[in-house]
C-alpha cells in the first residue's frame, strides 16, 4: 500500500470526528482557561471578563516563589530517586525470562493505574500510628512504641516515588529492551565485572535516554496534586495542589488559571528540552 | 491484440524518473522476467501493471482494453508479493479462498476450488492450518495458490523467491515454470537474480535506470547482449576496448585479431567475450600475451585471471580442458572472432 | 553472588510496591471499624459494604459507567485518527496526534481546570455526560498510542494483496485491517477503562459537586475520617487492574505493547 495524500472529501472524512472532538473539547477548553487567567475575580466565586495581569502579578510574591521553588525541588528529588532506583531494575528486568517480565509489567501497570487518592490513602495507612509500619518494628522489638510518620516531607517523597516508579520503569523499558546485549558481553570479555560493565557501558550508552527519562518523570511528578496534601504539611504543598485548592476551595478561578498557564509553560519548556535531548540522542 | 501492452509508460516520484518511456508487448501466455539491479524501475513497472501505482503518463492495455486507470481491485489479476502478504489472521484455506469470498462465490464452490489448488501445490489437507505454522517453501506455494484462485488473466510476482534458501529457490523456479506452462497464463516476474530469469522466462526484460535495455529470449540475451550493461549484468563477461586499424581489421591491446570486424565507420567499440570462450594457449602463436595473476579452482570449473597489457581477462575452463598454468607464468590468450560480440553504444 | 544481589534487589522493590497494599488489604478485613494493623479479627463485610451500602454502590456504578463510556469514546476518537495517519500522507494531520497525546502528558490539573472553565462557560457544568467527554479526551492518548503502534505493525503489502484479489477500500478495512487491529483496540480500551476508573481530579472538577465516582467518594470519606470500606475498595481496584492487565498480557503481547507506548511519550 502506497500512502497517498488525501484528495476527495471522502478521504478526509475519517479525520472529521477525531479532529472535531479534540478541537472542541481540548483546544477550546485550553483557550478558555487562558482567557479566564486574564479575567477579574468577583467575590462569591464568579469572575467577569476583563484583561488584567493581576493574577500573574501575584506570582511575584515571596510566598509564590517559595511554592514554585519547593515544587521544582520536590519534582527533581522524585525524578532522581526514581531513575536511580528504576534504571538497574529495568536493566535487569529486560534480561529476565519473558514470563517474569510480563508478570512484573502487569504488577507495575496495576500500581501505575492506581488513583492518587488510593495511593495517598494506602501510604497514610502505612505511615499511621495505629496500623502502620512502626507497629511491625515494635513487634520486632526495634522500636519501643508506635508513632505516626506522616505528615512529613519524607512521607510526601516516598508516596510520590511510589507513584512515579512504575512510570519510570515503563519509560525506560523500550530503550533498555533495544540495548544491544553484546555491548556488555564485549565489556565482560575485556575484563569488566558485571557492575563495572553496567556503569562503564550501559549507563554512558543510555545517557540521552536517562536525561529524557529524568525530564519526563519530573513532569509527571509536577502533576501530583493530592499526595503532598494527604501526606505532607501545608508547607509541602506544590503548584498543582495550590491550583486545585484555588480552583475548588478558594473559588478563585482566574488565579488558578493563571497558575495553570504558568505550569503549562514550565512543562512545555521541559518537553522541548526532552525533544532536543532525544534529537541529540539520535544524532549520536 | 491479446496480451499485455505497455505504451510510453513513465513514472515520476517528484523529480525522480523511476520508469522512463517504457514500451513492451507481452503476448498471451508468455512468461516474462523483468531483471535488473535494485532501483532500476522493475518493481515500479510491475506495480503499475497491477494498478498499485498510477503511471505519470503512458498507457497500459490488456487484451485491447485500456486499464491504465482501472483500480487494482477491478483488474482480476493474481499477484505474489515479496513479503508474500499472507493474511496472518486467516488459515491456509481462508487465505486461498479470500479472492473467491470477495467475489461472493458459493461456500461449496470455494471449498472445491481450495481443495483443487491445495492438491496442485502438493499441500492437500493443509486447509485448516494457520499460515504461521508453515515453512518458507509452503508459505510460498500458498501465496501462489491464492494468486491463482480466480484463474486470473495476469499473474504477477514481485521477487517471489527471494526469502528462500538457494536449494529451495532453484526447485521452486522449476516448479513455477512447469505450473505456468500447464496453466498457460501470462506471467510477469520481477527478480534481480539472473539465474532465476534464465531458468523460467520465455522473455527476459533487462532494465537499468528506468529503461528497458534489452527484451529477448534468455539465450539471445546471453549470446547477443545489446550493450555493455546487459553483457556485464547477465553472467560474467570480459569487456575489451577494440579499435579499427584503418584496413577494416580490429586491434585489441595493439594486436590485430584476425577475422574480427567493427561496424562500418566505427573507430572504437567495446567487445564482450564470455570467460568460457576465452582459450589459454602457449605464449605467442597469434594470441595476446599475458601473465597469470590468480587461479580460482572451484572444483567443477577453474577460473584463470590473466593480466594482458594492464587489463584483467578471465578465462573459465573445465579441469580436464585446462592447461597447466601457475601464477606468474606467461600465457597466450586466444580470441576467436565468432565468439566476440561487438556491442552497440 | 550476583544472582543473590539481583534477587534481593527485586525483593526490596517488590516489597516497596506491595507493602502499602498489604497493609490496606490487612485493614480491609478488620472486624471493627477501626484502622488497625495487624487486623483484629477477620471479616469480609467491608467488601459486602461496597455493594450493599447505597452510597458506595452508587459511586461504584457511577465509576464503572463513566469508565465504560469514556473508554469507548476515547477509542472512537483514536481509531479513525490513527487509521488516517497510517493510511494517508498528511504531515499537517500530525498536529491532531500531538493534541491527542497532550492531555495525558501535561499535568492532569491543567486538563481538569481547562475542562472546568470550559463546561462552566458553556453552561453544562455538573452534567454527568461532561465527565464522559472529559475523560475520553484526557485518556484518548492511550488508545491512540496503542492503535498507532498496532497500525505500524500491519504489513502494508497485506492491504495491497487484498486489493489485487478484488477487495475495495471498505472491504479491505472490514476483512483485513479490522481483524488485525482488533487486539490493539481491546488493549487501548482496557488501558483507558482502568485509568478512567481510577481518575480523580478531572472527574472531581467536572462533576464533583453533583455526583461521586469511587475515587471522589474515597477522598470525601477520607476528609471526614476513616472507614474500612475505603480499604476494601482499594483492594477491589488493584485486583480489577491486575485482572484486566493480566488478560491483556494473556491475549496480547504486553512487552511489545509497552515497548512503543512509553517511547511515544506515554
Amino acid at each position: 500500500m502506497r500512502r497517498e495524500p488525501p484528495k476527495t472529501f471522502g478521504d478526509y472524512a475519517p479525520l472529521l470526528f477525531p479532529a472535531g472532538m479534540l478541537t472542541i473539547f481540548f483546544v477550546v477548553p485550553f483557550g478558555t482557561m487562558i482567557a479566564v487567567s486574564f479575567f477579574q475575580r468577583q467575590q462569591g466565586g464568579f469572575y467577569t471578563p476583563a484583561f488584567v495581569f493581576d493574577n500573574y502579578a501575584r506570582f511575584l510574591s515571596a510566598f509564590f516563589g517559595g511554592v514554585l521553588g519547593f515544587s521544582l525541588m520536590l519534582a527533581i528529588a522524585v525524578a532522581v530517586c526514581c531513575v536511580v532506583l528504576a534504571l538497574p531494575f529495568t536493566y535487569l528486568l529486560t534480561r529476565m525470562a519473558r514470563s517474569v517480565q510480563v508478570l512484573w509489567l502487569v504488577a507495575l501497570l496495576s500500581v501505575l493505574s492506581l488513583s492518587e487518592v488510593i495511593i495517598g490513602f494506602a501510604w497514610s495507612t502505612l505511615f499511621s500510628r495505629t496500623a502502620g509500619i512502626t507497629n511491625v518494628l515494635v513487634a520486632l522489638g526495634i522500636m519501643s512504641e508506635a508513632k505516626a510518620l506522616t505528615p512529613s516531607f519524607a512521607a510526601v517523597l516516598t508516596g510520590m516515588v511510589y507513584q512515579a516508579f512504575p512510570y519510570t520503569v515503563l519509560v525506560l523499558f523500550p530503550a533498555l529492551v533495544r540495548l544491544d546485549p553484546t555491548l556488555t558481553e564485549a565489556a565482560r570479555t575485556l575484563g569488566a565485572s558485571p557492575l563495572k560493565a553496567f556503569f562503564t557501558v550501559v549507563v554512558p550508552a543510555l545517557r540521552n535516554t536517562i536525561t529524557a527519562t529524568l525530564i519526563m518523570v519530573f513532569i509527571f511528578a509536577l502533576g501530583s496534586y493530592l499526595l503532598p496534601q494527604l501526606l505532607g504539611r501545608p508547607q509541602h504543598w506544590t503548584l498543582s495542589v495550590l491550583i486545585t485548592d484555588q480552583a475548588i476551595y478558594q473559588s478563585n478561578m482566574p488565579f488558578a488559571a493563571a497558575m495553570a498557564v504558568f505550569l503549562v509553560l514550565v512543562t512545555l519548556g521541559l518537553v522541548a528540552l526532552t525533544v532536543v535531548a532525544g534529537r541529540r540522542g539520535e544524532a549520536a | 491484440m491479446s496480451g499485455l501492452v505497455l505504451q510510453n509508460v513513465v513514472k515520476e516520484f517528484g523529480a525522480f524518473r523511476a520508469v522512463n518511456d517504457v514500451d513492451l508487448t507481452v503476448p498471451h501466455g508468455t512468461f516474462v522476467c523483468m531483471l535488473g539491479p535494485s532501483g532500476c524501475g522493475k518493481t515500479t513497472l510491475l506495480r503499475m501493471i497491477a494498478g498499485l501505482d498510477l503511471p505519470t503518463s503512458g498507457a497500459i492495455r490488456l487484451d485491447g482494453d485500456d486499464i491504465t486507470r482501472v483500480p487494482t481491485h477491478k483488474r482480476n489479476l493474481g499477484m505474489v508479493f515479496q513479503s508474500l502478504a499472507l493474511f496472518p489472521h486467516l488459515t491456509v484455506g481462508e487465505n486461498i479462498a479470500y479472492p473467491l469470498r470477495i467475489r461472493k462465490a458459493q461456500k461449496e464452490e470455494q471449498r472445491r476450488r481450495v481443495d483443487e489448488l491445495l492438491s496442485m501445490i502438493h499441500l492437500p489437507s493443509y486447509a485448516d492450518r494457520p499460515v504461521s505454522k508453515l515453512s518458507g517453501g509452503q508459505r510460498q506455494r500458498v501465496a501462489i495458490a491464492r494468486a491463482l484462485a480466480i484463474s486470473p488473466k495476469l499473474f504477477l510476482l514481485d521477487e517471489p523467491l527471494s526469502a528462500l534458501d538457494a536449494k529451495l529457490r532453484e526447485a521452486m523456479q522449476v516448479e513455477l515454470r512447469q505450473l505456468q506452462q500447464k496453466l498457460g497464463i501470462t506471467t510477469i516476474v520481477v527478480t534481480h537474480d539472473q539465474r532465476e530469469a534464465m531458468t523460467m522466462a520465455d522473455t527476459v526484460v533487462v532494465m537499468n535506470g528506468g529503461e528497458i535495455r534489452q527484451a529477448a529470449s534468455p539465450i539471445e540475451i546471453y549470446r547477443r547482449p545489446a550493450d555493455s550493461f546487459v553483457a556485464d549484468f547477465i553472467g560474467q563477461t570480459n569487456l575489451i576496448e577494440a579499435e579499427a586499424d584503418g584496413q577494416g581489421r580490429a586491434t585489441v591491446f595493439g594486436q590485430a585479431v584476425a577475422g574480427l570486424h567493427l561496424p562500418p565507420g566505427a573507430r572504437k567499440a567495446t567487445i564482450s567475450i564470455r570467460p568460457e570462450d576465452v582459450h589459454l594457449t602457449a605464449p605467442g602463436a597469434g594470441a595476446l600475451s599475458g601473465t597469470v595473476t590468480f587461479v580460482r579452482d572451484l572444483g567443477g570449473t577453474i577460473e584463470t585471471f590473466v593480466d594482458v597489457a594492464g587489463r584483467q581477462i578471465v578465462a573459465v575452463s573445465t579441469p580436464r580442458a585446462r592447461p597447466e598454468v601457475a601464477v606468474g607464468q606467461p600465457v597466450g590468450v586466444a580470441l576467436t572472432p565468432d565468439v566476440c560480440v561487438v556491442l552497440g553504444k | 553472588m550476583t544472582a543473590f544481589f539481583r534477587n534481593f534487589y527485586f525483593f526490596v522493590i517488590a516489597l516497596f510496591l506491595a507493602l502499602p497494599l498489604i497493609v490496606v488489604a490487612g485493614v480491609s478485613v478488620n472486624q471493627k471499624q477501626t484502622l488497625a494493623f495487624p487486623p483484629e479479627g477477620f471479616s469480609t463485610s467491608w467488601y459486602g459494604e461496597i455493594f450493599l451500602n447505597p452510597e458506595w454502590r452508587n459511586a461504584l456504578v457511577a465509576s464503572v459507567t463513566l469508565a465504560l463510556f469514556s473508554a469507548a469514546l476515547a477509542v472512537a476518537i483514536a481509531l479513525p485518527l490513527a487509521w488516517f495517519l497510517w493510511r494517508r500522507v498528511a504531515p499537517w494531520a500530525n498536529i491532531f496526534q500531538l493534541l491527542g497525546v497532550a492531555p495525558f502528558t501535561l499535568p492532569p490539573v491543567i486538563t481538569a481546570l481547562g475542562m472546568l472553565t470550559f463546561w462552566a462557560t458553556a453552561g453544562f457544568y455538573g452534567q454527568p455526560w461532561t465527565a464522559v467527554v472529559s475523560h475520553a479526551i484526557f485518556f484518548v492518548t492511550l488508545p491512540l498510542v496503542t492503535l498507532s503502534l498496532g497500525f505500524t505493525s500491519i504489513d502494508r503489502s497485506l492491504v495491497e494483496a487484498a486489493a489485487t484479489m478484488g477487495a475495495d477500500e471498505r472491504t479491505i478495512f472490514r476483512t483485513v485491517v479490522l481483524p488485525l487491529i482488533l487486539p490493539y483496540i481491546v488493549s487501548g480500551y482496557a488501558f483507558a477503562f482502568v485509568l478512567s476508573l481510577n481518575e480523580y481530579i478531572v472527574a472531581y472538577m467536572t462533576v464533583g459537586f453533583t455526583m461521586e465516582t469511587l475515587p471522589i467518594k474515597i477522598f470525601n470519606a477520607l476528609r471526614y475520617g476513616y472507614t474500612p470500606t475505603m480499604a476494601s475498595v482499594t483492594i477491589l481496584f488493584v485486583a480489577t487492574a491486575a485482572v484486566i492487565f493480566g488478560l491483556v498480557a494473556r491475549f496480547g503481547d504486553l512487552p511489545k505493547l509497552l515497548g512503543a507506548m512509553a517511547s511515544d511519550g506515554k
